[in-house]
């Protein structure tokens, strides 16, 4: 039970049952669409950069569990108004806090972002927490989509 | 229950009780994340009993060698066994020959085969194949990729929202320009049992051929394919208390001897010269290079382990626990139960509101329950239900009315991190 509360804390639940910046973007200059074929999770995450490369508004728009959810809607609370560059560190980081090479109680950048610490420990529910990310990158790289399967793997393997 | 206390009429002994029967499986007695492991999750795979696992041992002591090869002793012990086993399946599914039972590595080769095999050489532009909505991926890819190269028809038999099949439709889809039927004898996603006896006949009516398969039968019904009277039937070891790696296709003998074989190799040939090949017979045309042999031995033992617990009691213990499990499970709120077929093998899909499946999994195994959570590599059924997926509960005769109890206070712990 302590472990799955360490899992499913409060603020993840309440970004699932709230998420945060969700929908279309309708002025949104990059998109890009991630999905986890073997789960089903799939979101569009959605951004308007501009001329000076910061992130001026970033939403998302699809479905998927709680984790997945909660993932996307806090990823995009962080994101707003960070510059690429920022950006491109927070994503590593996470990705390093999913695959336990984030020393959590050393120097980052994360925040309150380290509620999904948890996550780490259950490898087969890690492409959940990651996948958001891992679309927001293709986004800012100018993809169109990602997949959790295959070349795209978001942990990079 | 009340089976408990009855006797083998084959024997005159008394049956073992089903505590007793659960504790031939070794695996089932361990713990997960510090609760015992209540396992439902037996449509994936079921577990292994104890002497099926010793069976395994004891062919890799005393037989292992290669089958079909050497005039050594050890080859010829290991092709007994090999040969033996075969026997077993023929009985099991009550085929007419040992030879209409090819070793394969599963279902999903088994289907594979007969698409490149039979479907290549029958099926020609403008022909039509006939799958259902409830079929698992492994039953719709190879026809649909069999479809496109040869320009044929891919037809859909629709279900209703219990995940009944609409036989009507069924009737009305039929016609000259079907060649193949290929459906589930049981659904993996919502546990119906479809009625595949009037959907052979009608198939024949039509002159079709018809694949049924049986994945998820076998370990919970008697199989007859000549009472059938089935082209093609197909199946998992790794589902019937076997290990993976070993399935079985079934085909009838005048259909699988016009067959060109799938793989080429050893074992399949009668004479091979640089300039020519000539296949060997039935059924070792099917089965080029060494096989899985210690676990086509082993899929031999657990025949034998269900037979002495008998299907129909079987059949009927799985009935009492899916009554159980339906009923506890409709008196939790905000549970939904999808699949509500009147015939109905011991598969519980169900999704709890509010709560993604895939979080529903992950809370239940915190408390040491294994259910499957996901498309159940049935997509379409998913769509045609509009979920993104289910959680689903499946229920082997080693299960008892605890693990349930079990299953649904986890479902209640759900409930409560979710606050729904």
């Amino acid at each position: 039970m302590s472990d799955l509360r360490n899992l499913y804390q409060e603020v993840i639940l309440d970004h699932n049952r709230k998420p945060r910046n969700f929908g279309v973007l309708a002025t949104a200059n990059r998109q890009a669409h991630g999905d986890n074929p073997l789960c089903g999770d799939n979101y569009t995450i959605y951004a308007r950069v501009n001329d000076e490369g910061v992130i001026e508004e970033v939403t998302f728009d699809g479905s998927g569990c709680a984790i997945s959810k909660a993932a996307a809607s806090m990823m995009t609370v962080r994101m707003k108004g960070k510059s690429i560059a920022d950006a491109e560190v927070l994503i590593q980081e996470f990705r390093d806090l999913m695959t336990g090479n984030l020393d959590v109680s050393g120097e980052h950048h994360l925040g309150h972002l380290t509620v999904f610490e948890g996550v780490a420990r259950l490898p087969q529910r890690v492409k959940c927490a990651v996948l958001p990310w891992h679309a927001l990158q293709a986004a800012l790289e100018h993809k169109e989509s990602v997949s959790t399967e295959g070349d795209h793997d978001p942990l990079g393997n | 229950m009340a089976l408990d206390a009855i006797t083998n009429p084959k024997t005159g002994e008394p049956e073992r009780s089903w505590e007793e029967i659960r504790q031939d499986f070794p695996i089932l007695q361990q713990s997960v994340n510090k609760h015992p492991l209540v396992y439902l999750d037996n449509a994936a795979s079921t577990q292994i009993p104890r002497s099926v696992l010793d069976t395994l041992v004891w062919y890799h002591s005393t037989e292992h060698s290669n089958v079909h090869r050497g005039v050594h002793t050890l080859s010829q012990r290991a092709t007994n066994s090999y040969d033996r086993a075969r026997e077993k399946v023929r009985r099991f599914i009550h085929a007419a020959h040992a030879h209409e039972c090819i070793f394969v590595r599963g279902t999903t080769e088994g289907i594979n085969l007969v698409a490149h095999s039979y479907g290549r050489a029958h099926i020609k532009a403008g022909d039509e194949i006939i799958i259902s909505a409830l079929e698992h991926h492994a039953n719709i890819v190879p026809w649909q990729i069999l479809c496109e190269e040869v320009g044929a028809k891919l037809l859909v038999i629709p279900m209703n929202d219990a995940g009944e099949l609409d036989m009507a439709a069924y009737r009305e889809l039929l016609s000259e320009r079907t060649r193949l039927v290929a459906v589930a004898h049981v659904s993996n996603a919502l546990g119906t049992v479809n009625p595949i006896a009037e959907i052979i006949e009608l198939a024949h009516e039509k002159g079709a051929k018809v694949l049924v398969d049986g994945a998820q039968a076998v370990a919970h019904m008697q199989v007859d394919v000549q009472a059938l009277d089935v082209d093609f039937y197909v199946f998992s070891g790794h589902k019937l208390y076997a290990p993976t790696g070993i399935g079985v296709l079934y085909g009838k003998t005048e259909l699988l001897e016009q067959m060109q074989p799938y793989q080429s190799g050893g074992a399949m040939i009668a004479r091979v010269t640089f300039e020519e090949t000539t296949f060997t017979e039935l059924p070792y045309r099917f089965e080029a290079g060494t096989p899985s042999i210690a676990a086509s031995v082993a899929l031999g033992s657990a025949i034998d382990y269900i037979e002495s617990i008998g299907l129909a009691r079987i059949a009927q213990r799985e009935a009492d626990l899916l009554e159980y499990a339906t009923a506890k499970l409709q008196s939790v709120e905000g549970v939904r139960i999808l699949g509500t077929a009147k015939d109905k093998a011991s598969v519980l899909s169900f999704e709890v509101e509010g709560v993604h499946p895939h979080d529903v999994g992950t809370i239940l195994d915190g408390e040491g329950v294994a259910v499957r959570a996901g498309h159940h590599c049935a997509q379409p059924v998913m769509d045609r239900l509009q979920v993104p997926a289910t959680a689903r509960a499946s229920f082997a005769f080693y299960n008892n009315y605890a693990d349930i109890d079990a299953l649904v206070a986890a479902l209640y712990t759900v409930k409560e991190i979710f606050g729904v």
